[in-house]
């Protein structure tokens, strides 16, 4: 009798077991499914997101005659829809050439927007990295109270400073000159916040070593807070030249003169009559863009990361 | 805290003062410029009280943009920050999610100039949106859904849809910033404390919102920071497609400001900036004390 209660026991969890081992597989299945199906639900969203850029690439190698055809019903009013291939049929570099060859206004432009940011980021480069060094390492009064009075206007809009720096600029004979744009954005203190959060993460120790063996306090920032700070500071630099290549209010505000515009506050005003000529021209704007954004991408999430650490 | 040495003292000088120079010269000085001209009159410079700010107060078009702006605020917040988390938190399943990341910060390196034509194909009475609408309608009447193939000609820049343009073009600038801010904060959880809960039989959901969400926080206050600034570039966008007198639905502050500024109308523009000035800063100091207080 027992041995038969035993064997039926033994047969009872041979058999659970076995559902247990199916219920694990339909598990597994089930999970791989959602698993899939997230993985599908973000690329596709992904992709959308990344579209307009697609739109754009092949926008610009569209021949004119396709352009008109596919736009036609915009354009002109006609009746019906907008039309569009992915690709066009007889692809053509003519507005590139156009572009490149024959709008010497263009490359004005170009180096209008590369000049002022150029300029704006080095002169940040000046005056912030010695200011985040001063915050992260020395602990001088009324620091607390500085910070975040830094804090506060690195959060203000553009809106609340833009008559305050129009009557600087204007007492100081600036406005409708490129200066006037790149001085305010030098003393933005954003990248004084963000490298500061770089500077943060050195031992305090390392720098007492450095004073022990007699550094200077310019040597410590140069030999130590330059190299170990870096990727605070390259972060800056890598927002920094998104954000300003990205500039509308300020150029609006600060320049009459076309022939000073940066290229972001120009592109809009070439027109759906001219398409093919905008896409090339915006696909050309956006390369500089993209190309920091590729080189730079780790920096980026890393500075983005940054501003959101607590201090 | 360590007294300052007399060496220190001076470097430490050295190193702020370019900044602290540039900061008093071109923001702060101006700034209390413009709040003394809040106070009078902007053509003659006689005293007026508070007349700039009654003016402020009874212009009609300072109602209708600070109203757009709140509801714009309002509207794309939650949206933003709810979405960004959905994303972020589908994301943190997965290992090798570089790319996907990169896909998702894109739209940070593409200037408004360059995506402006495309919105404006997309949003016109003939074009993308309404194609893609129409072409719905009408697999959904050959699939016997409704009766009729419906014909979509909305004109999104011209009426109130208008403002829900904005919203998206808004949250497709802004989503990338906010899921890895998200991420930073959900992957900062150790994965040993994840395993702890599961073994305990907390299943995927318990886990998210008894463990992971106790440690967003600080970041919801960063994301909550960032992105109400960023609904102030939002401008951008609405002004290189609308131009400065767009639909009545996305007529924002910063219109209103751009628009006085051009009209030379400086005594409601330094009430208002010193009214918005003030506003923000209380704002930002109440939601940074609420953050001290949680930890």
């Amino acid at each position: 009798m027992r041995g038969i209660a035993v064997q039926n026991r033994r047969r009872n969890n041979d058999k659970k077991k076995k559902n247990g081992q199916i219920c694990a597989l339909a598990g597994k299945i089930k999970r791989k499914t959602i698993r899939a199906a997230l993985m599908g639900f973000l690329i596709f969203t992904g992709l959308f997101i990344c579209s307009p850029v697609f739109f754009l690439l092949s926008g610009a190698i569209t021949g004119e005659y396709e352009l008109t055809q596919a736009f036609k019903a915009v354009l002109f009013g006609e009746n019906g829809f907008i039309s569009w291939t992915l690709l066009p049929e007889f692809p053509t570099l003519e507005w590139y050439q156009k572009l490149l060859f024959y709008s010497p206004q263009f490359f004005v432009l170009f180096w209008n927007s590369v000049r002022m940011v150029l300029l704006i980021l080095a002169g940040q480069l000046v005056t912030a990295v010695p200011a985040a060094w001063a915050f992260a390492v020395y602990r001088f009064p009324f620091r607390r109270l500085l910070f975040t009075l830094y804090i506060v206007l690195m959060l203000m809009p553009f809106q609340v400073t833009m008559l305050s720096s129009y009557l600087v600029l204007d007492r100081l004979r600036l406005m409708d000159t490129q200066a006037a744009v790149i001085l305010p954005a030098v003393f933005s203190t954003f990248p004084v916040f963000l490298i500061y959060r770089g500077f943060c993460s050195i031992p305090s120790g390392l720098l007492e070593a450095g004073r022990i063996d007699g550094a200077g306090e310019l040597r410590l920032f140069v030999m130590i807070g330059l190299p170990l700070g870096s990727s605070g500071i390259l972060s800056a630099l890598v927002l920094g030249f998104l954000e300003y290549w990205n500039m509308i209010e300020q150029p609006l505000t600060f320049l009459k003169s076309k022939q000073l515009w940066p290229l972001s506050l120009y592109l809009p005003e070439i027109g759906l009559t001219q398409a093919g000529f905008a896409f090339a021209a915006s696909v050309i704007t956006l390369m500089p863009a993209v190309f920091v954004f590729l080189l730079g991408q780790d920096y980026l999430e890393q500075g983005i990361a940054m501003s959101g650490l607590k201090e | 805290m360590r007294k300052l040495r007399k060496k220190e003292s001076a470097a430490c000088l050295l190193f702020l003062l370019p900044s602290i120079l540039g900061v008093i010269v071109f923001v702060l000085a101006p700034f209390t410029d413009v709040c003394r001209r809040s106070f009078t009159a902007a053509v003659s410079g006689d005293f007026r009280g508070i007349d700039n700010y009654k003016q402020v107060f009874e212009n009609k078009a300072f109602w209708l943009a600070a109203g757009n702006t709140a509801k714009f605020v309002l509207v794309c917040l939650p949206l933003l920050i709810g979405l960004g988390l959905l994303i972020a938190g589908f994301l943190s399943r997965f290992r090798r999610i570089h790319f996907l990341k990169s896909a998702f910060l894109f739209p940070m390196a593409v200037p408004a100039a360059s995506v402006v034509l495309i919105w404006k194909l997309m949003f016109d009475r003939q074009g993308f949106l309404n194609l893609l609408l129409t072409r719905l309608g009408e697999a959904a009447y050959h699939a016997g859904i409704v009766q009729s193939a419906p014909v979509f000609h909305i004109d999104y820049m011209g009426t109130g849809a208008a403002f829900w343009v904005l919203v998206f073009s808004y949250i497709w600038k802004n989503l990338g910033y906010t899921v890895v801010l998200w991420l930073t904060g959900i992957l900062s959880v150790s994965d040993r404390l994840r395993e702890a809960a599961r073994v305990d039989g907390a299943g995927e959901f318990t886990c998210f919102v008894r463990i992971i969400m106790p440690n967003l926080k600080p970041v919801l206050y960063t994301i909550t920071v960032l992105s109400f600034l960023n609904t102030f570039k939002a401008f951008r966008e609405a002004y290189l497609v609308a131009g400065s007198y767009p639909d009545e639905s996305m007529y924002l502050l910063q219109h209103l400001f751009n628009n006085w500024f051009t009209n030379l109308d400086f005594d409601k523009m330094a009430a208002a900036a010193v009214i918005m000035g003030f506003i923000l800063f209380a704002a930002i100091l109440l939601l940074q004390k609420l953050w001290d207080e949680r930890e």
